[in-house]
């Protein structure tokens, strides 16, 4: 029963998601127009951009996907959705975890395809642009299953999206050093496994610990 | 014992408490003040290399240990607040807050005030530093968050909720920023055994530390009392204690108190 139920979850969320498509696209449009951003704003000297992409890329990442994180839950908190998964029998850090896996496919996978293109913006190398791939694949569910804390914490409130950004953006400043480190090795060729392992371990506590928190967060904001 | 201490769950209780300690806070945070600081800007000997400049390292270091500590204290609050459901735990992380705030402010200003006569520089990225800033965030987003909210116990559950990440955070910060980037001296009263710094210099920088830990504990406690009070405002355990039996009163002592929200309920009931 409760592989049914969790996976109605995630084909409700799928099909939400699928009906709003411009709202998708959204953070992702935010996330490209930062990037263009920064060769306007340091100068277009293919050395510079390659010296400062990786870190670059990483940054609009982390602020597009809390841009696309605020409705994680607002939708089921608006119309009571909310209320009847924290009622029902399955246990809500299960239905947390789907709906944070969802989202995060739901905003990774566009992420991932637009990037060839951004990587060329940056005049990022293939072993940078490896790199890159690598650590997003590993640091973006860690942002989005501690950022999920984030936002059901804010969820009941109006005027939460700042406040949030305020909450997470402390946070995720490991994972933005490591993953940047992670880039600038593989640019000077050099292994690049540690920081991947380091974030890696992070996921995964991260990924142990944080649907409690989130299901418990989320019993307050409903409160 | 477990019900002796869970009696302090109950705001009266810890409003008590809170009296009977602020007496022995002060007296200690004022004395080992005047001594700790007065010994270590004019009697301890110069710096042989840094002259006379590194005696803000005993308001510096002070507060830098002591930012860490309100903020472990703070989550510990949060804890003992989500876990044993204790109203009063949120009163005191929030009553905290602020303090640590102010003790990690301090601590990057008095900071910045010794880098530029050491390294030549105001500000500069190194991990020490850094961490000590994204100290300060997690502490402003804590104070944020709770101040976002109008129920006070949501409040208190939600910023507990968000200190306690960031006390798991904390440990994981200060690594990865060490190993981004290093300046700093090295830890110099912690290496256990042999520390190094000399004696002369140590003991009022430990007289130091002690009054500046025991002031926090004074200014908390204030804060915490008054929390009390405002948040239990309608209880009549308060309005005993401060006497209040006529409408004028009641707002008189609402004034001292910067509340309104249950004048006019009182009212009414008359």
């Amino acid at each position: 029963m409760v592989t049914k139920a969790l996976l109605a979850v995630f084909k409700k969320d799928i099909a939400l998601a699928y009906r709003q498509i411009a709202e998708l696209m959204q953070p992702l449009m935010f996330f490209v127009l930062v990037i263009t951003l920064f060769p306007l704003a340091v100068g277009p000297s293919p050395e510079t951009l390659q010296r400062i992409g990786g870190g670059v890329i990483w940054v609009a990442a982390i602020l597009s996907l809390l841009l696309g994180m605020e409705r994680l839950f607002r939708d089921d908190f608006a119309d009571g959705t909310l209320e009847q998964y924290i009622l029902s029998p399955i246990p809500l850090y299960l239905i947390v975890v789907v709906k944070v896996l969802t989202h995060w496919l739901m905003h990774i996978v566009p992420l991932f395809l637009i990037s060839p293109l951004l990587a060329l913006f940056l005049n990022l190398s293939v072993d940078m642009y490896v790199a890159l791939m690598l650590t997003l694949l590993l640091g973006t569910p860690l942002i989005s299953f501690v950022g999920a804390i984030g936002v059901a914490l804010t969820v009941g409130l109006h005027r939460g999206g700042v406040l949030l950004a305020l909450l997470l953006i402390p946070i995720f400043i490991p994972l933005l050093i490591f993953a940047t480190s992670a880039i600038e090795s593989a640019s000077m060729l050099l292994p690049y496994q540690p920081q991947l392992a380091i974030i890696g371990a992070m996921l995964l506590f991260s990924v142990a610990l944080s649907p409690m928190a989130i299901a418990y967060s989320l019993k307050v904001s409903q409160s | 014992m477990w019900k002796w201490i869970n009696s302090f769950a109950k705001p009266e209780k810890a409003h008590w408490l809170a009296t009977v300690l602020i007496p022995w806070f002060a007296v200690v945070a004022i004395v080992s003040l005047i001594v700790g600081i007065t010994w270590g800007l004019g009697f301890a000997p110069p710096d042989y290399q840094q002259g006379d400049s590194f005696r803000i390292i005993y308001i510096h270091v002070p507060s830098a240990i002591l930012a860490m500590g309100a903020y472990v204290a703070m989550a510990v609050g949060a804890l003992v607040g989500i876990v044993w459901q204790w109203r009063t735990a949120f009163m005191f992380m929030i009553a905290i807050a602020p303090v640590g705030a102010v003790m990690t402010f301090i601590s990057l200003f008095t900071g910045s005030f010794w880098g530029k006569p050491m390294w030549g520089t105001w500000w500069i990225w190194d991990a020490r530093l850094t961490s000590q800033l994204i100290l300060l965030f997690l502490y402003l987003g804590v104070i944020a968050l709770y101040s976002a909210f109008d129920d006070k116990q949501q409040a208190g559950k939600a910023s507990g909720v968000m200190a306690m990440v960031g006390v798991i955070n904390i440990p994981i910060i200060h690594y990865s920023v060490e190993w981004w980037n290093t300046l700093h001296q090295g830890a110099t009263i912690t290496k256990i055994g042999k520390p190094s710094i000399a004696p002369d210099m140590l003991w009022p920088l430990l007289i130091c530390i002690v009054g500046f830990a025991a002031f926090i504990g004074w200014v908390t406690l204030i804060r915490m009392k008054n929390e009390i009070v405002i948040r239990d405002m309608h209880r009549p355990w308060v309005a005993k204690m401060f006497g209040v039996v006529t409408p004028q009163k009641l707002r008189r002592s609402d004034k001292i108190l910067g509340g309104t929200a249950q004048t006019s309920e009182q009212r009414e009931a008359k």
